[in-house]
């Protein structure tokens, strides 16, 4: 169990806590507050953290047991991949040769055995990715930490990499902390999501909940949905639930509004509208539909949804 | 490489650009040319420029050695450790560098001359022994050092610091196994301009350590001698000295002359 309470005036205020063994995914705007969070938990920035039953408060870095991959590809650019890996068992006192046997065997785990002995400017973008992975894990840290692991790595390198870390996170004891800006890691990974909004903890939940029932603009954003704030409820649906027409539609439905198309982009078989009503929302339609009502961007549209197609909840957890 | 044409150089520009180039090089290359090839061979064999050959290489070796010793520490200490203070240290480590030689000397006698409000107090004599030449090209040479390898700590800047540190590294451990390798260039560059300085140290050593054939005179201080008594022998070992500055400037010539 871990508990992290990070407070820096102005910038981030959250608490956070998590189990053994648990997979947080962590998620948000930029500027939310996500790698201070992490930065927070490897000491390199100020902040309460509690992990089992020891309080890293004012312990030192080299002290706190964690491994990190940081967002920048980190690996120390002078030592080969094996070095890089066994750099963390020999700084905390093991010999030469028990920390080159721990490294090459975290190296196997991951597949890139044959890659021990390049440095990092010879390693593909996924080979170094998992050289620092494998780096973080080799210390056997109590809480992992990732920084964005999968940016700057091509789409099919990523999946690779997303199912290898999943694999490697099951058999992980402690905990794991994975800031990411792509919904599909939170739906892959996580076994609970968390999500960060000017620095605060706008919500958590397993990622089904979150994906359904959204409480920031962002997450909405990142799953698809249209989200409307109503009193103290939060209302939401999926872009092609949304009516769209040229003129005010009948009927007594308060779901109904009104703004100019931003942008309008294919999406599927279907036409994606972004309107600028207040807030922001999504239409879907179909190419036909779109063509009928002359849609461009600029013209003035209205949109509804029906009471039955929107799910309602509060704004609160 | 040819740019686009904007017309000729201006004569206003070209004139005192050749003279300067003039300036530089006629010296150097009426050195070359008058230089005795032929009894080379017979003057470098002479004891007295054996000993200083041999002086001038045990000095500038010892104080690359000083330099590495005293200076990778105060530059890692400038670039990395945040203390009250730190500009302060930083402009005074480099006073040496704009401080004319003599002056230098002038003030190493002050405080570690026999009667010196230090050297008074040492178990051992500085002024006139080698050991006080490595002394004053160590005080002249440091700063060129401090600030090559401090360069080269400030640009891998202290995220792989910071990477040591999460993997439980301590400072000594970082500093051991990440820092230093990576500022390895730094600390050959700064070896290579703390040499060369040593090399041609004259008016420090002059004065502190004085011009004793065998223990204190290093080749300037010869050639100076050598001037008035026989030009031909100040012209050879001024010569072995040009020769030696070119290859420092070779070796550097990645870092600097190709002006990254």
């Amino acid at each position: 169990m871990i508990h992290v309470g990070v407070d820096l005036p102005g910038r981030v205020s959250a608490d956070v806590s998590a189990a053994a063994g648990e997979v947080l995914v962590v998620i948000g705007p930029n500027g939310a507050g996500k790698s201070t969070l992490l930065r927070a938990i490897a000491g390199l920035e100020p902040g309460r953290v509690r992990v089992g039953d020891e309080d890293w408060t004012d312990r030192a870095v080299p002290r706190r047991r964690v491994g990190y991959v940081f967002q920048d590809q980190s690996l120390f650019p002078h030592l080969s991949a094996l070095d890089n890996v066994a750099f963390g068992p020999r700084a905390r006192g093991l010999g030469r040769r028990e920390a080159d046997a721990t490294a090459r065997a975290w190296l196997e785990r991951f597949g890139i055995a044959d890659l021990a002995g390049r440095r990092p400017r010879e390693l593909s973008g996924g080979q170094a990715q998992r050289v620092a992975i494998a780096r973080a894990l080799a210390t056997d840290p109590d809480v992992l930490l990732l920084d964005e692991p999968f940016t700057g790595l091509d789409v099919s390198a990523q999946m690779a990499l997303r199912n290898e870390l999943g694999k490697h996170l099951r058999d992980f004891t402690g905990v794991t902390l994975l800031v990411t800006h792509d919904a599909i890691d939170a739906v892959t990974l996580a076994d609970r999501v968390l999500v960060l909004d000017e620095g605060r903890v706008a919500q958590v939940g397993p990622p089904a909940e979150v994906a359904a029932e959204p409480r920031t603009p962002h997450v909405a954003r990142l799953v698809g949905l249209n989200l409307v704030p109503d009193g103290d409820e939060l209302i939401a649906f999926t872009p092609d639930a949304v009516t769209v027409s040229l003129t005010e539609p009948e009927g007594s439905s308060r779901l109904r509004w009104r703004g100019p198309v931003a942008t309008l982009a294919p999406h599927g078989d279907a036409v994606r509208l972004l309107v600028h009503a207040s807030p922001d929302l999504l239409a879907d339609l179909t190419p036909a539909a779109a063509a009928e009502l002359g849609l461009a961007p600029g013209r003035d549209v209205w949109l509804s949804a029906k009471a039955t197609a929107v799910s309602r909840y509060g704004a609160r957890a | 490489m040819t740019g686009p044409r904007l017309g000729r150089a201006p004569a206003v520009l070209l004139v005192p650009a050749v003279v300067g180039v003039a300036l530089l090089v006629v010296p150097l290359a009426t050195l070359v040319l008058a230089t005795p090839w032929r009894t080379l061979p017979e003057h470098l064999g002479s004891q007295v420029v054996r000993e200083a050959l041999a002086i001038t290489a045990l000095s500038s070796l010892l104080t690359v050695v000083a330099c590495v010793l005293l200076g990778t520490p105060l530059a890692w200490l400038l670039a990395r450790v945040d203390f009250r203070g730190r500009r302060v240290v930083r402009a005074l480590v480099l006073v040496p560098l704009v401080l004319p030689p003599v002056v230098a000397g002038v003030a190493l006698v002050t405080a570690l001359g026999r009667s010196g409000l230090v050297g008074q107090h040492l178990p051992f004599t500085l002024p006139y022994t080698t050991s006080g030449v490595v002394v004053a090209h160590t005080f002249v040479s440091l700063p060129f050092y401090v600030l090559a390898v401090e360069g080269a700590l400030r640009t891998h800047g202290a995220s792989y610091d910071v990477v040591a540190a999460t993997l439980g590294a301590d400072r000594w451990t970082a500093f051991r196994r990440v820092t230093l390798p990576l500022a390895l260039p730094g600390v050959l560059a700064g070896s290579a301009l703390a040499w060369a300085r040593s090399l041609g140290e004259f008016g420090a050593t002059i004065t502190f350590a004085g011009n004793y054939p065998g223990t204190t005179q290093t080749m300037p201080s010869l050639i100076y001698v050598a001037l008035n008594s026989d030009p031909t022998v100040a012209r050879t070992l001024s010569l072995i000295l040009l020769v030696l500055s070119v290859g420092v400037l070779v070796l550097l010539r990645e870092r600097w002359a190709v002006g990254r």
